[in-house]
């Protein structure tokens, strides 16, 4: 018990960082949101409600009497979340037989196979984008091979579609998913799998009850891992998607750069902050709420 | 924390002390942009060494002048933000006992709406912002904005704009006959009308499109003439048109931080750059004009004749000073824009 008091002060230093990094920045912008914009650029100190109104609503731009629901915000809103939910289903169900085929490897060479997973770690995210771009582009790797092979006559357009922006995130993403489904794997009762099989439970059985209920964490810790940067992802769908529909990381930091109403960019930044925090809250009460049911 | 907010200001005091060593000069321009010859020069002849900084906006040069501290000497704004430089008192007038060579500045460039007289900047590189056409896919007239806001069939679906609102509103408002910032309604009505009918044939918003053009991913565009230039020396179906209607001009110009640590430094360089072999030498690295005249002299033959850099005179009146609008009026472009792209 000697020297128990002295312990906590073991994680002050993380303390302060998290304070002075995180949690000062974020009050810097949760005060901006209510400030007025400077001129070009920066915030006057002056209070208003200004921005905060303009992310829900907006005056007509030719009959400023009428206002109505800001639905250009909501569109990009919302498209941010479905890109974000697409991705992290596809990187779900690539990443479960990734993890799964590393999982049952022998124990010596896992170590390769999880080495190959973090690769692309090593390169800048800007660098690997556009390499994606070289491969899809009209003149492109893939558009090239299948010319040449006569499977098409004419490139298919790829870059500048939701599909290559898909195909970009889910590249991205797909190691922050295996890993932490492998994990999960790793500590799984294989014996548990044969006692199944060994009760004439079919292989979707086994699978549906016996394998995903244990690699649920995994599954989990993935899914956070994966939606919550997805969400406010930039430069994944301005490079391929070509920057022709805005994301809500395009969005803000428009109003800080060409748009110069910081208030604005700071009150959707917020507005972000609450909506990954509400679906982080929502998502772990439904899994969870799932998890004790089927122990009940 | 009495202690370590000294030691924060020992730190701060230490890197300040060696921005501040003799002969230096600390550059903070756009990136890619600085011919590091003009560097190596300027460091032989007065043996001031110069460390160069990039940044990759306006608003991101102005926030950080903004916040203080940035050791920084010569910063080269563009001429939208000149005014906002000058009247926050970020920039210091030119030491005009150092800066003599202010008489080469070419006539035209002298007396200018954001410095009239150059008491503060002087010119770094200028260009315009116009329409890139492959005239393989389109032969016609291609001095129009109407080639990308209302297309013709061959390039609907194969073009680019750049992501500046700014260029964009102004060129689709002058093709409605509007003055850049206007507030009239049915101006901007029939401006977002005709923006929001094009966008189904864009292909994409993107900025580093040199390559892209050149692939063919591209047939058409809102671009810049340097860029435009690029383009051409690879791929010579390409041609940079200039919108009869109005297209914008725009100028970055070099000044002298109030809080330059090395103030003479800068106003030397600033100096040495207004000599014309050595703002020929911006012109090569950057494919840009420079204002400076009897530059062209120095320039490589290609920048010479290059229909991208020299406006024919037919087409010269319509270029336009770009202007920062008013809050209220660039709230409503922001929306328009934002509503395009939503």
């Amino acid at each position: 018990m000697h020297g128990h008091g002295w312990k906590w002060l073991l994680c002050t230093p993380a303390l302060i960082v998290l304070l002075l990094a995180a949690s000062g920045p974020l009050l810097i912008v949760a005060v901006y949101s209510f400030l007025s914009p400077g001129n070009m650029g920066g915030v006057v100190w002056e209070f208003s409600l200004e921005a905060w109104f303009r992310v829900f609503f907006r005056r007509d731009i030719f009959e400023p009497d009428l206002v109505e629901w800001n639905r250009a915000h909501l569109q990009v809103f919302w498209r941010s979340i479905w890109l974000s939910l697409q991705t992290t289903f596809i990187c779900a169900v690539l990443g479960f037989p990734t993890a799964w085929f590393i999982a049952t490897r022998p124990r010596h060479t896992r170590t390769i196979w999880l080495f190959l997973i973090t690769i692309p770690f090593w390169t800048n995210l800007l660098i690997r984008t556009f390499a994606i771009q070289e491969m899809i582009r009209n003149n492109g790797t893939v558009n090239a091979v299948l010319m040449w092979s006569g499977l098409i006559d004419s490139p298919i357009q790829m870059m500048f579609t939701e599909f290559a922006v898909l195909l970009g995130m889910a590249y991205v993403f797909l190691p922050l998913m295996v890993l932490p489904l492998y994990a999960a794997m790793e500590k799984m009762d294989f014996s548990l799998v044969e006692a199944g099989y060994d009760l004439y439970a079919s292989r979707l059985n086994v699978l549906w009850h016996v394998i995903l209920p244990q690699v649920k964490p995994g599954f989990i810790a993935g899914s956070i891992l994966v939606f919550i940067p997805a969400i406010g992802a930039y430069v994944t769908p301005r490079v391929l998607g070509g920057g022709r529909t805005m994301m809500l990381g395009n969005l803000i930091a428009l109003q800080f750069g060409q748009g110069r109403n910081w208030p604005l960019g700071a009150a959707l930044a917020m507005l972000m902050l609450v909506v990954v925090v509400g679906a982080l809250i929502f998502y772990l009460r439904v899994v969870g709420r799932n998890d004790e049911a089927r122990r009940g | 924390m009495k202690r370590l907010a000294g030691w924060a200001s020992a730190a701060l005091l230490g890197s300040t002390a060696l921005a501040n060593a003799e002969g230096m000069l600390n550059l903070y321009n756009w990136g890619n942009y600085t011919n590091p010859e003009i560097l190596e020069r300027f460091t032989a002849e007065t043996g001031i060494q110069v460390t160069l900084t990039d940044f990759d906006s306006n608003d991101t040069a102005l926030a950080r002048i903004r916040q203080g501290g940035h050791g920084f000497d010569i910063v080269v704004p563009s001429d939208t933000y000149i005014q906002t430089w000058i009247s926050e008192g970020l920039i210091q007038p030119l030491d005009r006992e150092i800066v003599t060579n202010l008489g080469n500045i070419a006539p035209q460039w002298m007396d200018v709406p954001f410095d009239p007289g150059r008491e503060y900047t002087v010119p770094w590189a200028w260009g315009t912002t116009g329409v890139i056409v492959d005239t393989s896919v389109y032969d016609g007239d291609i001095n129009s904005i109407g080639l990308i806001i209302d297309p013709p069939a061959e390039l609907q679906g194969r073009i680019n704009v750049i992501p500046e609102m700014s260029d964009v509103m102004a060129m689709a408002i002058y093709y409605h006959g509007g003055e850049r910032c206007t507030t009239d309604r049915d101006t901007l009505r029939a401006v977002r009308d005709t923006l929001m009918a094009a966008k189904p044939h864009w292909l994409a918003l993107d900025y580093g499109a040199v390559d892209s053009y050149v692939a063919g991913d591209f047939a058409a565009g809102i671009y810049w003439n340097g860029a435009s230039m690029r383009v051409r020396l690879q791929n010579d179906n390409f041609a940079y048109g200039y919108p009869e209607t109005g297209y914008p001009i725009w100028m970055d110009n070099a000044a002298v931080l109030t809080d330059a640590p090395n103030r003479d430094n800068a106003m030397k360089f600033i100096n040495f750059v207004l000599q014309p072999e050595i703002a020929a030498l911006i012109s090569n690295f950057a494919r840009y004009s420079n204002g400076i005249t009897g530059s062209e002299a120095f320039m490589d033959e290609e920048m010479r004749t290059a229909p991208e850099i020299n406006v024919a005179a037919e087409l010269a009146e319509a270029g336009r000073w770009g202007q920062a609008c008013p809050q209220e009026v660039n709230d409503i472009h922001t929306q328009i824009w934002t509503e395009l792209m939503q």
